[in-house]
């Protein structure tokens, strides 16, 4: 029994990192239909910009003190939105009337860029760093409750609320639904469409960040190709939830860490991403919406 | 016709790359030996493969200072398999072929090894591995030699060291299915522990790469084993160590020489301190023969030595023993002097070859420390 809570404790708190990158997944595909599958390594730079910033102030790669944690965050959190900004003018604008798959391609593109560039430029080699102090697990009678854990669940539900409100109930929210639905029309009634999505992109960069910085402070170890396999589950919680849905997102993710930490735990390790990924198959066979997306009718 | 003049050109062509061939034979007698070595000096195991790189490097260094070996000079190239077997396969044949090299050193990776292994053969070059422990490397053919123990001993060393020294009866084991080295070392290590009346109470496992392991470490929990015997890579054990604790799973690890690196602290911190490992040597041993080569090693990089530039330092030394024994620098001849290695006085030890091609010496336990710092706690002797 306590295992069964051990697993369900580790896999929400796995499944909230998931959900967390999953969020700037859907945000994107909501404005744009384009699946930025450089999400993943935005993610990483993330992670990688917390390590060097501090390492270069404290000298000190693990446990920081409070002030010195929250300058390293909102640091790495405003270079991954200065370069999820670049991506998007640079990589994808030009693109934007081309077909999806041109799109798509070049999001691919850009994932390896930053994959490859990363290890020339970081070089290879995982270094240890971790944005939390370091603190002892708290035991509830056998049950261990990692207060890492607890900090990354309670983030990632407070930036889903933030993300929800922004969403619906702003100006520029508002504007992001309008473009969402026809960018052309929208356009006309006076929305600046260039601004809108470069403000996604931004907005899903940091959360990216952020979501990189938990996940060194969970697994301490980061290097160049983190990105590859967080990033790619964090779509499978995407089309699990519904892409372009924000709860859908967060639901997808919690269900895709439950069922890697269950499929690990009572049958075999090995097969942890072989589930992941034939959830994303059956997902699509059975409900291509996802579990709380809408299928709409073709807009003709 | 028009067939047969180019059948004609291609069997010149064919002809004129064969003299050319045979050309640079003849040339290449003056000139340097090559010597290849295929390394990971990027990726997840980069530390194995420069330790390696350095160990080499050092002493051909010395022995070219020396005048080398039959009055020519060694020259080592090194190239990179970025810690993935279809890499140093490549790398292998691409030494082979195109740099024609008279001898290949590397892997430490068992599994990086045994996709190097068949290309040296096939090719007739002799191939030392400085610290792949896996049975499989050397039984891949008669031109296939390593510089270590073997995982059977190294399991069998942990094996003795929990029942004897730390006098533990139940104890758990997770292994990296996707590791031939781990998988291994944690067969052996079952076999021989079981043997000596102790239980392994639960056997999980992970997939080199991961970085959650809390699902088996739950699993592993429940049993309430006395210790893990954790065979893994530096880079995971760092994780797994941290994740433990983090589960309130306070019993040591154990593990061997693939814990060996700088990194492992670093990433595993204090939740290492008490485990045990099995390796190569110490760098804490008295012996006159490990103090001069530490001395020497740091005196040029500055650096202590792990155990992976103390193999690859032997690892060369066996090659020019054998070299320098050879009638001749061809392939065969050098296989035969190393076949017949006796006694050779390494770092790590004396060094003798069995029928198999692999070396017979013993091993030491360290325990790590406050600190991360290696303390030298037994050396167990082959049976």
């Amino acid at each position: 029994m306590i295992e069964l809570l051990q697993h369900i404790v580790d896999g929400l708190s796995l499944g909230a990192i998931y959900a967390l990158i999953a969020l700037g997944y859907t945000m994107v595909y909501g404005v744009l239909k384009l699946i930025n599958f450089a999400h993943g390594d935005v993610f990483m730079l993330g992670a990688m910009m917390g390590y060097y910033a501090s390492a270069k102030w404290s000298g000190e790669a693990q446990n920081p003190s409070f002030w010195g944690a929250a300058l390293v965050g909102i640091l790495s959190m405003a270079i991954c939105g200065v370069v999820g900004f670049i991506i998007e003018r640079v990589a994808y604008r030009p693109l934007r009337n081309a077909p999806r798959i041109n799109s798509l391609i070049t999001a691919i593109g850009v994932s390896f860029l930053l994959e490859y560039g990363g290890q020339n430029l970081f070089g290879p080699t995982p270094n240890p760093f971790g944005i939390l102090p370091r603190r002892e697990a708290l035991n509830l009678g056998g049950l261990s409750l990692g207060y890492v854990d607890v900090i990354v669940f309670v983030v990632s539900i407070a930036l889903m609320l933030i993300l929800q409100r922004i969403v619906f109930h702003t100006r520029i929210g508002t504007a992001m639904r309008a473009v969402s639905w026809n960018a052309q029309v929208a356009s006309l009634m006076g929305i600046n469409t260039d601004f809108i999505i470069s403000f996604t992109f931004v907005l899903g960069s940091v959360l990216a960040a952020a979501a990189g910085l938990l996940y060194a402070s969970k697994y301490p170890s980061v290097h160049p190709l983190m990105g590859l396999m967080p990033g790619l589950k964090a779509f499978v919680a995407a089309v699990l939830g519904g892409i372009g849905n924000v709860p859908g997102a967060m639901l997808g993710g919690l269900l895709l860490g439950l069922a890697e930490q269950l499929v690990a735990g009572y049958w075999s390790s090995s097969w942890r991403d072989a589930v992941a990924f034939a959830m994303l198959i059956i997902i699509l066979l059975v409900k291509p919406s996802g579990i709380l997306g809408r299928s709409d009718a073709e807009k003709v | 016709m028009r067939l047969r003049s180019t059948v004609l050109l291609l069997a010149a062509l064919v002809a004129c790359q064969k003299q050319q061939g045979s050309g640079l034979v003849g040339a290449d007698a003056k000139g340097p030996i090559v010597i290849g070595h295929v390394a990971s000096t990027t990726g997840t195991e980069a530390t194995f493969g420069t330790s390696s790189d350095r160990g080499f490097r050092i002493f051909f260094d010395e022995l070219n200072a020396k005048g080398g070996i039959k009055g020519r000079q060694i020259k080592l190239v090194t190239l990179d398999d970025q810690g993935k077997p279809e890499e140093a396969a490549t790398a292998a044949t691409r030494l082979i072929a195109s740099d024609h090299v008279t001898a290949l050193l590397g892997e430490v990776a068992s599994t990086r090894s045994l996709w190097m292994a068949p290309k040296a053969q096939m090719a007739h070059v002799p191939m030392i591995s400085p610290s792949s422990t896996n049975e499989k490397v050397t039984a891949v053919g008669d031109y296939i030699f390593r510089a270590c123990f073997i995982d059977a001993f190294q399991g069998f060393v942990m094996a003795k060291f929990a029942h004897e020294t730390l006098k533990l009866s139940k104890v758990a084991i997770l292994k990296d299915v996707r590791n031939d080295y781990s998988v291994g070392l944690a067969k052996v290590f079952a076999e021989q522990f079981t043997k000596m009346g102790g239980t392994i109470v639960a056997t999980e496992s992970f997939s080199q790469g991961d970085v959650d392991f809390k699902a088996q470490l739950t699993n592993i929990k429940a049993k309430s084993p006395e210790a893990i015997f954790e065979p893994g890579y530096y880079t995971d054990t760092g994780l797994i160590a941290r994740q433990a604790k983090e589960l309130g799973l306070a019993v040591p690890l154990l593990g061997g020489d693939g814990w060996d690196s700088e990194k492992l602290y670093e990433i595993g911190g204090a939740a290492l301190e008490g485990s045990y490992f099995s390796n190569h040597y110490s760098v804490d041993d008295p012996s006159p023969r490990i103090q001069a080569f530490v001395a020497h090693y740091k005196q040029v990089t500055g650096l202590v030595p792990d155990s992976l530039a103390a193999q690859a330092y032997d690892a060369a030394g066996m090659l020019a023993d054998a070299m320098t024994r050879a009638p001749d620098l061809s392939g065969p001849s050098i296989r035969d002097a190393l076949a017949t290695m006796k006694n050779f006085a390494g770092v790590t030890g004396d060094i003798s070859l069995d029928a198999n091609r692999n070396p017979v010496k013993p091993a030491v336990v360290l325990k790590i420390g406050k600190g991360g710092k290696y303390e030298f706690v037994t050396r167990i002797q082959p049976e």
